[in-house]
C-alpha cells in the first residue's frame, strides 16, 4: 500500500477534482460538500476516463399525489459525475453505476492530512 | 477554461483534442497488439454540415445553391436546404461532451481537409487502419420533402467527398449516398461514381418512405452487381414518423428508430424475392446493432411455413437469406446473459458476416475492445470481424503493414 499525494486542500476547491497517476492507474478524486471520494479513472464500459466528464445531479421524474407525471427536475442530493465518452453515470459518492449498481468503479481511501490529500494506492 | 482532465493530459477548452480524450483507447490498442492485424471501420462519421460552404461549391443547381447559401447567412444556423437532422439530443444534455468541443478542434492537416485531420485523429487513437466515413446529417435528407434537393445536395457531396476527402487519404473510403427518392437519378449516380478512388460501395439511408422493391430500383441493383461493390442500407431515426412521434424520450426514439426501418426494408427486400433476383449483389445492414436479427429471422421464419404462397420467389428460409448478407457490429448490444449475443452470432455467421463498426464520434460508439474483449469469439473470429471480413469484402488490397499509428 502507498500513499499518494493529490494536492494541497486549496488546490482542489469544493465541486473541482484532481486526477494522479500512479503506478500506471489513474485515480480521480473528488472534492463535495467537504468530503474527499478517490475512484479509478476508468469506465466499467469500455474503459473510458469517467472521472474527467461532468458533474451533474440526477435527473428525477416528478410523480404527482394521484401518479401523474409532472416534470422532470435535478436531484437536490444526488450528484453524479459523468463518463465523457458514452455517458455512464456514477454516484459521486459511492463510485456505483447508476443504473445498475451493482457495477462499481474501483474505490481508494482518500485521506485529508492537515492541508494535504492523498490517496492509499496498492 | 481548463477541462477537467488529469493533469497529464491537461487542455483548455480551446485545447480540445480528440487524441488526448481517446488515450484510453490508444492504451487498450498498446495492451492488445492491434498493430499484429488490421482493424477495419466499415461505420464511421463526419459532420458534412461543417463543410457546407465548400460543398454547395460543388452544386450545380444554381437555384437550390442560391437557396442553401442565402438561408445559411441569413439564419446562421446552416444551410436551409438541409433538413440537419430535425429534433435530437445525441449529446445527453452536454454530457458527451465532444459534441461541442470537437467543433472548435484545431487540426493541422498538412494541407489536407480537416475532416480527414479529426478523422485520422480518432483512427490512430483506435488502432484503426480504414475507416468508411459516412455523413451525420444527411441520414435524414431521403425526408427532405423536395425531391430535387435530395438529388442535388447528394451530388454535391458525393463530388466534393471524392475530391476533397477520398482522392487526398487513402485510409479513408466511402459508400456513397445514392438519392434514392429519386430512381433515376441513383442509378446514374452509381455510374459516374462506381469507379472513382476511395469508393467501396453505395449507401441508402433507411430513414425515408420509398419501397426498396420498387421495380424502378432494379437496373441500380444490377448495375451495382455487377460492379461486384457492396449495397448498405444505413439507419437513422425519424421522430417525425407517425408512430415513433408517439415517443416522448429520445432513448425511445433511438432504441426502435434506428432498427424499425431497417426492418421494413430487409422485410420487403426477402419477401420480395430481391436476394433470387440478384444472388451476387452484397447487401450490408449498417447501425441497427444485432439483436433485431434474431427476432427478424425468427419470425419470418414462422410466417413463411404458413404463408410462402405470398413470397413465391423465395427458394430457401427467409432466415437463411438474412444469414447471408453483411452487418455492422456498432451499437452491439451486451446482453446481461452473453449466451444470447453468442446465439446472435451463430445465427447471423458473425465470423465471417459481421463488420466491425466504431460509429465514432456519435455518442454510443464502439472501440474495436468491444470485439476483441468478447469471450464468446475464437481468435481467428475476433480477428475477422474487426478486419478479415472487410478486407474480403471490400477487396482491400492494402493493409499488408499497419497503417495506424497509435501515439
Amino acid at each position: 500500500m502507498a500513499e499518494v499525494f493529490v494536492a494541497k486542500v486549496s488546490e482542489i476547491p469544493d465541486g473541482e477534482r484532481r486526477i494522479v497517476k500512479h503506478d500506471g492507474h489513474e485515480i480521480g478524486v473528488f472534492h463535495w460538500q467537504k468530503q474527499f471520494y478517490a475512484y479509478q479513472n476508468m469506465c466499467v464500459h469500455q474503459g473510458g476516463p469517467a472521472c474527467e466528464g461532468s458533474i451533474m445531479h440526477k435527473v428525477e421524474d416528478v410523480i404527482g399525489e394521484d401518479r401523474t407525471w409532472q416534470g422532470q427536475r435535478f436531484s437536490a442530493t444526488q450528484v453524479h459525475f459523468v463518463c465523457p465518452w458514452h455517458g455512464y453515470e456514477y454516484d459521486l459518492r459511492t463510485g456505483e453505476c447508476v443504473p445498475d449498481r451493482s457495477l462499481k468503479l474501483k474505490t481508494y481511501p482518500a485521506i485529508r492530512r492537515g492541508e494535504d490529500i492523498y490517496v492509499v494506492a496498492e | 477554461m481548463d477541462l477537467p482532465l488529469s493533469d497529464f493530459r491537461k487542455m483548455s477548452v480551446q485545447e480540445f483534442d480528440t487524441t488526448k480524450l481517446l488515450d484510453h483507447a490508444a492504451q487498450q490498442a498498446r495492451e492488445r497488439k492491434y498493430s499484429e492485424f488490421p482493424i477495419i471501420d466499415v461505420d464511421s462519421h463526419h459532420y458534412e454540415s461543417e463543410s457546407m460552404g465548400e460543398i454547395l461549391e460543388y452544386m450545380e443547381d444554381p437555384v437550390i445553391a442560391q437557396l442553401a447559401r442565402a438561408a445559411s447567412t441569413s439564419n446562421s444556423k446552416g444551410p436551409g436546404v438541409l433538413n440537419a437532422g430535425g429534433i435530437g439530443y445525441q449529446d445527453m444534455g452536454g454530457r458527451v461532451s465532444r459534441y461541442q468541443l470537437r467543433t472548435i478542434e484545431k487540426v493541422d492537416g498538412g494541407g489536407k481537409h480537416r475532416d480527414i485531420a479529426l478523422t485520422k485523429r480518432w483512427m490512430d487513437a483506435m488502432g484503426i487502419d480504414i475507416a468508411v466515413l459516412f455523413p451525420t446529417p444527411m441520414l435524414q435528407l431521403g425526408l427532405h420533402p423536395q425531391v430535387e434537393v435530395e438529388v442535388a445536395l447528394a451530388r454535391a457531396y458525393n463530388r466534393w467527398l471524392c475530391e476533397r476527402i477520398l482522392a487526398q487519404e487513402p485510409r479513408v473510403r466511402s459508400m456513397l449516398y445514392l438519392p434514392f427518392n429519386d430512381a433515376e437519378a441513383s442509378y446514374k449516380m452509381v455510374k459516374e461514381f462506381g469507379d472513382k478512388k476511395g469508393v467501396c460501395g453505395f449507401m441508402i439511408t433507411s430513414a425515408r418512405y420509398r419501397p426498396v422493391h420498387h421495380n424502378s430500383y432494379m437496373k441500380t441493383y444490377a448495375l451495382i452487381e455487377e460492379m461486384g461493390i457492396p449495397l448498405a442500407f444505413h439507419a437513422g431515426y425519424n421522430w417525425g414518423d407517425q408512430s415513433i412521434s408517439m415517443l416522448n424520450r429520445f432513448i425511445s426514439v433511438h432504441g426502435l428508430g434506428f432498427v424499425i426501418p431497417n426492418m421494413i426494408h430487409m422485410a420487403n427486400w426477402v419477401m420480395n424475392g430481391l436476394p433470387e433476383r440478384f444472388p451476387k449483389l452484397k447487401l450490408i445492414w449498417i447501425e441497427s446493432g444485432l439483436a433485431w436479427l434474431t427476432f427478424m429471422i425468427q419470425r419470418f421464419d414462422n410466417e413463411y411455413m404458413m404463408r410462402s404462397s405470398e413470397a413465391p420467389s423465395l427458394k430457401k428460409l427467409p432466415g437463411e437469406y438474412i444469414t447471408d448478407m453483411f452487418y455492422t457490429s456498432q451499437p452491439m448490444e451486451m446482453p446481461r446473459d452473453m449466451g444470447m449475443l453468442e446465439a446472435t452470432f451463430r445465427m447471423i455467421k458473425a465470423e465471417t458476416q459481421l463488420l466491425y463498426s466504431s460509429d465514432y464520434p456519435h455518442w454510443d460508439f464502439d472501440l474495436p475492445s468491444t470485439i476483441y474483449d468478447l469471450p464468446v469469439l475464437s481468435p481467428q473470429g475476433k480477428r475477422n470481424i474487426l478486419g478479415g471480413n472487410a478486407v474480403k469484402l471490400f477487396n482491400i488490397q492494402d493493409v499488408g503493414k499497419k497503417l495506424a499509428q497509435v501515439a
